[in-house]
Parts: structure tokens; C-alpha cells; sequence
């Protein structure tokens, strides 16, 4: 898959974490929802583009989630 | 539903019997009155009347005017009984029982004016029954029988209406004037059950008559929903297929299968022919009533371009091969396995449709799950109400509507959010308007002026807030802004029922200036004033209800704005019995099935993760078979992978995701790089113009199963007739239900289903399903219909939700930040095109444009308001091009100002409008639901078809050429 849509829609569901008050739960809330609906692939994919391109074009909420949350 | 027990003296209580017909309508006081009928004591609720009461006891009273559909009108004069006691002969439909009165329903006395009355309405009737449709089925003639008339004196050369000439406007049925005895149940139930008012007695005395405001009733407001055809007691108004069959005699209670509703009927049968389809009285959702597509649109069932022998072919670019049902599957299988050891499981998925049965759904996800190996299934709800399986799921713990239909009855104020209930939702619609007329209060918020809004007679929107589409979520925090401000919020209610914390974190998020109505109205487009003052009525006029439908789903925030609902709901205290909730109104009759059968990549039937070891230990232990923990594709990301190679093969049931899906051109670029398409359908859709395999499917009328509707009613469908889809015809094989099909695809992979009916489908889905543990088609066939959670502690079912406690524990609330969608307004498109359905045409048509219903909407118009249409130069029935930055297309404009500046408005019926090919692959941030309802557009006057529509054209014809039929697309176009 292109990796701009699976920035899109990692973007887009940042965005709807960015107010909840309690940032390091929202964490791990985004990356929850990439381990729930998103399959393998795309979650690597996403993963690799976080450590090899410093998860350019991603929230840095998103970045962070990625790093620390996200199933392998 | 009805637990008022009737009781006679001298003999034992008479049950309910649906079949008869009690005059007028049940009461359901909890007081009763007993009373003396012909020597016999009954008991019956207070404002029962006489006529009921009688029926009861079993005594049956003459009537013509009186039907227990509608409140009785004492008209014709034939019910009169005596009363001891009190003078004169009183209408037994019009008067109530009274405590200990002594009624006599047959004397001499009342035999003679009966016997007058009946007289003189046959003076003016024509004596033609034995050649009359309504022959044996026809009250008047039931009557002259029963009251012994034998003579009419009164001669038939006087002033009549036997010449009255008939209207035969209605594609489906029939206005004999000549026949019509004036009893004006047609006009009642145009009013009463319908809620049109688009019938009228015209003038006095003898010369008055029915009329549709004195046009044809193609002309009049009529919306052909058949309530009229169906109270008439006499041949007057009479189905066409009645006139022509003559009168059915079997029936069969099956379900409708379109919307969401669910409608009951009765399928009128002569052998394994449909006479008509009759609104079941006894229907949980429709109690008898109907619209237009479920009562009279069946005849796709056996239009000409059903395909009913499979067919395979090696490139879309060839003809198809005509080809027996074991050929066809063997190729299908092998294709399967080809593809799988070329390129992996995790390339190949199937896709369900929600007007598949619940069986359907289940053996196809069970066959991807169990036999693809893989969690790539993913249904249309995708494109519809993802956003309300995952939002309520969220919010409330249960991804479903929270009512009955009935509940609507209760309410005080409803709130409907995005959603057109008298197009999309027909009978629920009329039953809202009978609410509405009795009083309840009624706020809108969506762009377009729908019909409810000052369209509907007696019925006017306290609120239209005619926000920009868009702003669905901007507009939910004010209003909660205003509730959580002004102090309306039911804190008890709160603080017993919902999670405190995250209720503290949302009304302070709310209550933030920036979500005030005064801060967002710019935005959304709405005055404060008007926000505030729908929030208060909303808050504070006792219960509140909201429904909603696809303007609240299909938008990049359509999660958002189904849990900032749930919040507001919860937030007021709105939740967990009659009269409140939450309700989605789902397009498509099984969305909510569909939903619960497990056909999300994600989740298994009964929405349990696939990453949950038990349920993935429960699934493998009764299949037999390994399952993957991996969520697996979803609708968009199967065809992103498509275009990219990536994904080969598809088993698509029911489904048109040519048609239905956004950025047309996007999903057949997907579609031709498949190396193999297996689509199962009634006819050669859209997207079986790019498939390798077709199986041919069975109609509803010819399989049985079960469908969902919106208020978790699991209905039963039943085969009514042979499966008409038998194969190459000189195999002489045997048509296939559709779960049959898919059974046999899995045997050819290897891996056996061994069911012999539907119903065996249903016991597995029962047992590894806990909120589905009490349904078996042996409980359906007792109960009539069932609403889920249907287990030990509910073995009827549960109508309303979350009475004590939410079925998540506590109710959540959820911050609902409002995101302005990308898909912005510029100069170079400057209009916002939204989509949306109409009455007569379901979905993508596939099934209403064969039938009649073209009459009302034979093609796809183009809204636009006259202020837009005048800077451009637009007239009524310009041709327009539509440009976006997926496409460009052609229709025809109208101009109305239902849409608001800024905006135009379309529907989405017919593939050669290529509405979609206009909208974006914008989603919903949690689903992946399209962004169908808002699209940043420019129009222009045009004088050509589009390129799409040109090359869609020769496309098409080229592909119902292959299969050997002829084309008839007469698309219109510009001269
Ligand atoms: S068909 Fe329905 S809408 Fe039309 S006149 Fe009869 S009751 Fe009214
Ligand atoms: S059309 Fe039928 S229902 Fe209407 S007034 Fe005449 S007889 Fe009665
Ligand atoms: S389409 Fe809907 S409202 Fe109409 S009859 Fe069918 S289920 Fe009922
Ligand atoms: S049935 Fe009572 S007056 Fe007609």
C-alpha cells in the first residue's frame, strides 16, 4: 500500500487523540487502534517508515505512539 | 407487546387472532369493563368499542366503513346494534363499552335497516361480481350476504356512478371509481397509517367522491405506498396483479428485502407465482403497513435480465461461458488455489453485502476465515455504518441501536441528525409522523430541507439546523456546550450509570468557549440563537430520541459524531427505556446482521476480536480449522492493494462495490488488476462487468433465512418458490440458495459444510454466539420475530437496551474534537456536493430500476439552489457537468431551494449517473467509511456526456453483449 495513505490515515486518527488531556494514554490509544484494525503489513510498514525515515509526513503523537505502542 | 388479557364469562378468552378484523384498533387501558354482548359476559380495556368488544367474544358485527387499522368513522351505518336500556340504534365502531350494559347485535329491527342500508349501496354498485377482481374477496359482497339481501328496489336506472371512468395511473394498482361505495377507509389510511393525506372525499351526498386532489394519482401527492389498496373493502382500489391473476391462495410470512425497516409481509401466492405482498398486521416493525418498493417492487425477481446459469471466462475482455453449476465451482476453486499458491492467503477475501441473510454472511466469512485461511472479509456496512458499530461499541458497549421502533411512540422531542426517514425509512417515517402529529417535538439538523422539515402535512420542524456539510461534530459540542452550561446535563443519571472521569473530561472539553454555539455558528453555519434554543428543547421537554442515518456516518469524522450522540444522549439521561436511545437508522435491510455475523475483518460474529484467544479458540474449535489473530483487509484497503498488484482474488456476494463504492474509477482500476472476481448476484452488476466467475444467486422470495433490521429484529425470510437460478438448463440441475453456493465452493476447496438447511446455519451462529444463544427458526416461526440479546435471561428477546446498566458497565464518554475534513472548498471548487436516496429506488437499483418504480425516478437529477444556478447560467433541466478532484460527470439539474447556497445535492440509483465517480477516498479516521456526503465540486453547463459516462457507455453495452443478452441502457443525454 502507499505509505502516504497509511500516513493519512495514521494522521487522522492522531487527530482525534489530540485532545484527550491525558497525552501518554492517547498513545496508547492510537497505537491500540493501528494493533486492532490494521493488518500486519500495514502496521510494518508504517513501523519501517518510522525507523528508517524518522516517520516523516506523521504527527509527532502518531511517531511516538508508533515507537513506543505498536505490535509487531 | 399486548399482555392485556381478555376474558369472557361463559366460555373460554378468545386469543388474538391477527387473521380477523376487529373493526377498531386495540386499546390498551390497563382498566376494565366488562359488558353483556348477545348473553355473553366479556371484559375488555376501557375504550374498547362495541364492535371490538363483539369480535372478541366472538360475535361478529356487519361493518363497511370500520377496520381495525383506523380509528372508526361511523359512516356507512351497517354496525348498528341495541343497547337495553337506551334509545335508537347506535354504531357499535363508534361507541365505547360501558360497565354492565347489555348489548344486542342481532334483532329483527337491526336485520331491516341493514338490510336498507346495504339496499341502497348496491343500487349504485355494478353487479358484476362474478366478473369483478375483488370476486370472493370483497366486503361488500361478504355483507350483502350476511345481512340476506335478496332484492334491490330502488331499480338501477337512476342517477349513478357506473360510469365513473377509471384511473389506471399507478403502475401497481387500479382507481375504479364506479365501484366505490364512498366508506372513505382510503382516505383515513392515507392519513392515519401513511401519514400522506393525499386522498379527499370531494363533495356531498350522492355526488361525493374519492379523489387525489381531483388528478390522476400519478399527478397527486400520492407515494404509492398501497395503505389505501389495502383498507378498500370493495374492488375500487385493487393491485393490478390482482386483476390480472386473480386471487392468491397460499401465503407465506416472509420479510422485505430492502431497508432497514424490516417490514413483514405476507407473500400472496398461487402456486409458486406472487400475487401480491400484503404488510403483515401482525409485523414487529411494519404492524401492516408498507411502502411502495417492499409492497409492490418484487418483480425484479423475474425481469429478463436476470442471469440464472453461472458463467466463467478466463479475461473480463471475453464472452462468458455458459457453464453447469459444478463446472463453474470447480473453476472458481481452482482459480482459488492457483492464486493462493502464487501469491499467499493474505491476496484473496471476500466481501458481503447487508441484503444477504444472516446465514449468507456467516458461511461466507466462515469460508474465508475457516478455508481462505485469512481475516480478509469485510461487508458494505464498511461503506454505510462502520462509524455506528464502532462509535456505540465505544460509548455504550454494544454496536447497535438501543430501541424498538414503537419506542418512537413515547418520545417527546426527536431529534433527527442526518438521516431522511419518509425516503429512506418509509413505514418507520410514518409512524414518527403519527408521533409528530400527536405533538412531539421535532428538531433537524442537516443541510438539505428533507420532507419532515415543512413538506409533511400537520407536520412542521420546531428546528431546521441547515448546517454545512461538514459540521456534523462542530454542531454536537455546541449543542452540548449549551447542556452542559446552562445545567441541563441529568447528573444523577450520570453519576450512576457512566464513568465519572471521562464525563468530568468531556463536559469540560464541551463547556470550552471555543465549543460554544456563539464561537462555532460561522463555521456550521447555523445561528447560536437557533442552536441554543434546539439544545434547551432537546434538554428539557422529557424524552428525548435521536436518530440518525448516513449524514452522521459518512464523513472523515463519522465516529466522532455517532459518540458525540451517544454522549449527548447519555449526557441528558436519554438512554435505557421507551421513548429515548440512540437509533440508527441502517440503509439496507441486513447492515445490522450483516454487522453481527462477524463479516468485519476484525471481528468475529458476535463482535469479539480476532485477536480475543477465546473466541479464536471457540471458532477453531468448532470449524476444525486454524484462524489468524491478524485483523485482517478492509473494503479500501483490498482494492488499494488491488491496483497495486497485490491482491488477486475476491469472492464478492450480493455486493456492488463498482457502483456503491466512492472513486469509481479507483475501484475498476482494482477490479481489472483481480486475477480472479467471483461475483454472486441476481443480475450482471457493475461489478460483474470485471469478474472471471459468476454465480448466479436466489431472490428472497426463493431462499429462508433471517435478516437484522435497525432495532436488532431478526425476522425470518422463507422460501416461497424454487430457486429459479438452475444452471446450465440442459444439466437439469436444481437451483441454489445462495448459502448453498458458497457451501459447495468450500467442499471444492477442500473443506465440507455439512449443513442441510438454513436453519442449521442459524443453530451454529446460536451456539457460538452468546447474544443470539435463544434463536433458532423454531422460536422464530413461534415469536414471529426477535429482537437480540435473546438468551437465558431473555429467551423473547430484549426490545430495549441497557435498562440497568450499559452493556459496557458503565456508560464512556469520548472528547469529540471537531476536525474540518480535507476535502476543502477552493475557487477551483467552489460548491460541496452531498448525496443522499429517494423513495421509490433502493441502493444502486440493481433491483427497483427493474421494476415499475422507474415511473417516480428514472434517472439521477442534480439539486442546486437557484442562486448558484443563476451565476452559472443554469436553468431547469440544464445538463451539468459535476467536476471534482476524483472525476467528472453529467446529470441533469433541478433547481430548488431544499439545498442551501454553496450546496447541491444527488442521488446515487443509477450506474450511468456515475455519482461516484465524483467522490474522494477521504474516510472516516476509525473505519475507513467514505466521505460520501461531502465532495468540493464545480458545475458547468455542458452539452455532452462526460468521458466516464461515454466509455462507461461502450464498456457496459460490450459486457451484457458477452453474456448474451441485449443492452437496454437508454441512458438520456444531452441532444
Ligand atoms: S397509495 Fe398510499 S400515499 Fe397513495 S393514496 Fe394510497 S394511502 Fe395515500
Ligand atoms: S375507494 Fe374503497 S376505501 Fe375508498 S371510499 Fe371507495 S370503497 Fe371506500
Ligand atoms: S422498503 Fe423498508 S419500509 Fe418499505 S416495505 Fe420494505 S422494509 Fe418496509
Ligand atoms: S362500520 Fe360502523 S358505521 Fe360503518
Amino acid at each position: 500500500m502507499q505509505t502516504d495513505t497509511l500516513i493519512k490515515m495514521a494522521n487522522q486518527i492522531g487527530d482525534f487523540f489530540e485532545a484527550e488531556p491525558n497525552q501518554a494514554q492517547a498513545q496508547k490509544d492510537i497505537a491500540n487502534h493501528l494493533n486492532k484494525f490494521w493488518t500486519k503489513d500495514m502496521r510494518n510498514q508504517i513501523a519501517a517508515h518510522v525507523q528508517t525515515s524518522q516517520g516523516v509526513g506523521l504527527h509527532a503523537q502518531v511517531i511516538a505512539a508508533i515507537a513506543a505502542h505498536l505490535n509487531p | 407487546m399486548d399482555d392485556i388479557k381478555y376474558t369472557t364469562h361463559s366460555h373460554s378468552v378468545n386469543k388474538y387472532d391477527p387473521e380477523k378484523d376487529y373493526g377498531t384498533p386495540k386499546k390498551t387501558s390497563e382498566k376494565l369493563v366488562s359488558l353483556e354482548i348477545d348473553g355473553v359476559t366479556v371484559s375488555v380495556p376501557e375504550g374498547t368499542s362495541i364492535m371490538h368488544a363483539a369480535q372478541l367474544s366472538g360475535v361478529t358485527v356487519p361493518k363497511l366503513c370500520a377496520t381495525d387499522s383506523l380509528e372508526a368513522f361511523g359512516s356507512c351505518r351497517l354496525c348498528l346494534v341495541e343497547i337495553e336500556g337506551r334509545k335508537g340504534y347506535p354504531a357499535s365502531c363508534t361507541t365505547p363499552v360501558a360497565e354492565g350494559i347489555k348489548v344486542h347485535t342481532q334483532t329483527g329491527k337491526l336485520a331491516d335497516v341493514r338490510r336498507g342500508v346495504m339496499e341502497l349501496y348496491i343500487s349504485d354498485h355494478p353487479l358484476d361480481c362474478l366478473t369483478c377482481a375483488a370476486n370472493g374477496d370483497c366486503e361488500l359482497q361478504d355483507m350483502a350476504g350476511a345481512v340476506g339481501l335478496r332484492e334491490v328496489r330502488y331499480g338501477y336506472e337512476g342517477e349513478n356512478h357506473l360510469k365513473a371512468e377509471k384511473d389506471e395511473s399507478n403502475p401497481y394498482f387500479t382507481f375504479d371509481p364506479s365501484k366505490c361505495i364512498v366508506c372513505s377507509r382510503c382516505v383515513r389510511a392515507c392519513e392515519e397509517t401513511q401519514g400522506t393525506f393525499a386522498l379527499t372525499i370531494e363533495g356531498r351526498g350522492f355526488g361525493s367522491k374519492v379523489s387525489a386532489g381531483n388528478q390522476l394519482f400519478m399527478d397527486s401527492e400520492c407515494v404509492s405506498c398501497g395503505a389505501c389498496v389495502q383498507a378498500c373493502p370493495t374492488a375500487t382500489l385493487m393491485e393490478k396483479t390482482v386483476i390480472d391473476m386473480g386471487t392468491p391462495e397460499h401465503k407465506v410470512t416472509t420479510t422485505c428485502a430492502y431497508c432497514g425497516v424490516g417490514c413483514s409481509f405476507n407473500a400472496e401466492m398461487k402456486g409458486e407465482e406472487v400475487v401480491r405482498m400484503s404488510p403483515n398486521k401482525d409485523g414487529g416493525a411494519n404492524h401492516g403497513h408498507s411502502c411502495v418498493k417492499g409492497r409492490f417492487a418484487w418483480g425484479y425477481a423475474t425481469h429478463k435480465d436476470r442471469i440464472t446459469t453461472p458463467m466463467i471466462r478466463k479475461s473480463i475482455h471475453d464472452e462468458w461461458q455458459i457453464v453447469g453449476w459444478d463446472e463453474a465451482i470447480d473453476y472458481a476453486a481452482s482459480e482459488i488455489k492457483r492464486i493462493e499458491a502464487k501469491y499467499g492467503k493474505d491476496a484473496m477475501g471476500g466481501i458481503t453485502s447487508s441484503r444477504c441473510t444472516n446465514e449468507e454472511v456467516y458461511v461466507t466469512q466462515k469460508l474465508v476465515r475457516a478455508v481462505f485461511g485469512t481475516n480478509n472479509v469485510d461487508t458494505c456496512a464498511r461503506v454505510c455504518h462502520s462509524p455506528t458499530g464502532y462509535g456505540l461499541k465505544q460509548t455504550i458497549g454494544e454496536s447497535a441501536g438501543t430501541q424498538t421502533f414503537d419506542s418512537v411512540m413515547k418520545s417527546d422531542v426527536i431529534m433527527i441528525i442526518g438521516a431522511n426517514p419518509t425516503d429512506g425509512h418509509p413505514v418507520f417515517a410514518s409512524q414518527m409522523k403519527r408521533r409528530l402529529r400527536e405533538g412531539a417535538k421535532l428538531i433537524i439538523a442537516d443541510p438539505r430541507a428533507i420532507d419532515l422539515v415543512e413538506n409533511s402535512p400537520h407536520i412542521r420542524a420546531d428546528y431546521h439546523l441547515n448546517l454545512r456539510p461538514g459540521t456534523n461534530v462542530a454542531l454536537i459540542s455546541a449543542i452540548a456546550h449549551v447542556v452542559v452550561t446552562e445545567g441541563l446535563v441529568k447528573e444523577d443519571f450520570v453519576k450512576e450509570r457512566c464513568e465519572w472521569d471521562s464525563f468530568v473530561a468531556w463536559r469540560d472539553f464541551v463547556a470550552k468557549p471555543e465549543n460554544s454555539p456563539e464561537a462555532m455558528e460561522e463555521t456550521i453555519g447555523v445561528s447560536a440563537t437557533t442552536m441554543r434554543a434546539a439544545a434547551r428543547m432537546f434538554a428539557t421537554n422529557g424524552n428525548g430520541a435521536i436518530y440518525y442515518g448516513l449524514g452522521v456516518t459518512e464523513h472523515s469524522q463519522g465516529s466522532t459524531m455517532v459518540m458525540g450522540i451517544a454522549n449527548l444522549a447519555m449526557a441528558t439521561g436519554n438512554v435505557g427505556r421507551e421513548g429515548v436511545g440512540i437509533n440508527p437508522l441502517r440503509g439496507q435491510n441486513n447492515v445490522q446482521g450483516s454487522c453481527d455475523m462477524g463479516s468485519m475483518p476484525h471481528e468475529y460474529p458476535g463482535y469479539r476480536h480476532v485477536s480475543d484467544p477465546m473466541a479464536k479458540a471457540l471458532f477453531e474449535a468448532a470449524w476444525g480449522r486454524p484462524l489468524s489473530i491478524e485483523p485482517g483487509l478492509r473494503i479500501p484497503n483490498m482494492l488499494d492493494l488491488a491496483g497495486e498488484g497485490r491482491f488477486k482474488a475476491l469472492y464478492c456476494v450480493g455486493e456492488d462495490i463498482a457502483q456503491s463504492d466512492p472513486n469509481t474509477q479507483h475501484v475498476t482500476h482494482a477490479l481489472e488488476s483481480m486475477e480472479c472476481v467471483i461475483v454472486q448476484d441476481l443480475f450482471l452488476n457493475e461489478t460483474a462487468m470485471y469478474a472471471h466467475v459468476f454465480f448466479p444467486g436466489a431472490s428472497f422470495l426463493e431462499k429462508s433465512g433471517t435478516f437484522t433490521n435497525a432495532e436488532r429484529r431478526i425476522s425470518p425470510v422463507r422460501r416461497v418458490m424454487a430457486p429459479k437460478n438452475i444452471g446450465k438448463p440442459e444439466l437439469k440441475e436444481a437451483g441454489m440458495e445462495d448459502w448453498e453456493i458458497t457451501a459447495k465452493l468450500s467442499a471444492a476447496l477442500g473443506y465440507e459444510m455439512h449443513y442441510k438447511h438454513a436453519s442449521e446455519i442459524m443453530d451454529e451462529i446460536a451456539a457460538l454466539t452468546p447474544t443470539f444463544k435463544g434463536v433458532s427458526f423454531k422460536k422464530l416461526d413461534e415469536l414471529g420475530s426477535i429482537q437480540w440479546p435473546c438468551d437465558d435471561a431473555n429467551p423473547a428477546g430484549t426490545p430495549t437496551m441497557h435498562i440497568d446498566q450499559f452493556v459496557r458497565g458503565k456508560g464512556k464518554f469520548f472528547i469529540t474534537q471537531y476536525i474540518p475534513t480535507t476535502e476543502k472548498v477552493n475557487a477551483k471548487y467552489p460548491l460541496i456536493l452531498t448525496t443522499g436516496r429517494i423513495l421509490s429506488q433502493y441502493n444502486v437499483g440493481a433491483q427497483t430500476r427493474r421494476t415499475a418504480n422507474v415511473a417516480w425516478h428514472a434517472e439521477d437529477v442534480v439539486e442546486i439552489h437557484p442562486h448558484d444556478a443563476s451565476e452559472r447560467g443554469i436553468r431547469e433541466g440544464d445538463w451539468i457537468g459535476i467536476n471534482s478532484r476524483s472525476g467528472e460527470t453529467v446529470l441533469r439539474a433541478t433547481l430548488t431551494e431544499r439545498v442551501q447556497p454553496g450546496v447541491i445535492y444527488t442521488t446515487f440509483h443509477h450506474p450511468e449517473s456515475g455519482a461516484n465517480v465524483i467522490t474522494t477516498d477521504n474516510g472516516d479516521w476509525a473505519t475507513n467509511c467514505p466521505e460520501f456526503k461531502v465532495t468540493a465540486v464545480q458545475v458547468t453547463r455542458v452539452n455532452q456526456l462526460s468521458d466516464w459516462q461515454k466509455e462507461y457507455k461502450t464498456f457496459a453495452e460490450a459486457q451484457i453483449a458477452y453474456t448474451g443478452k441485449t443492452s437496454d441502457k437508454k441512458q438520456k443525454q444531452p441532444a
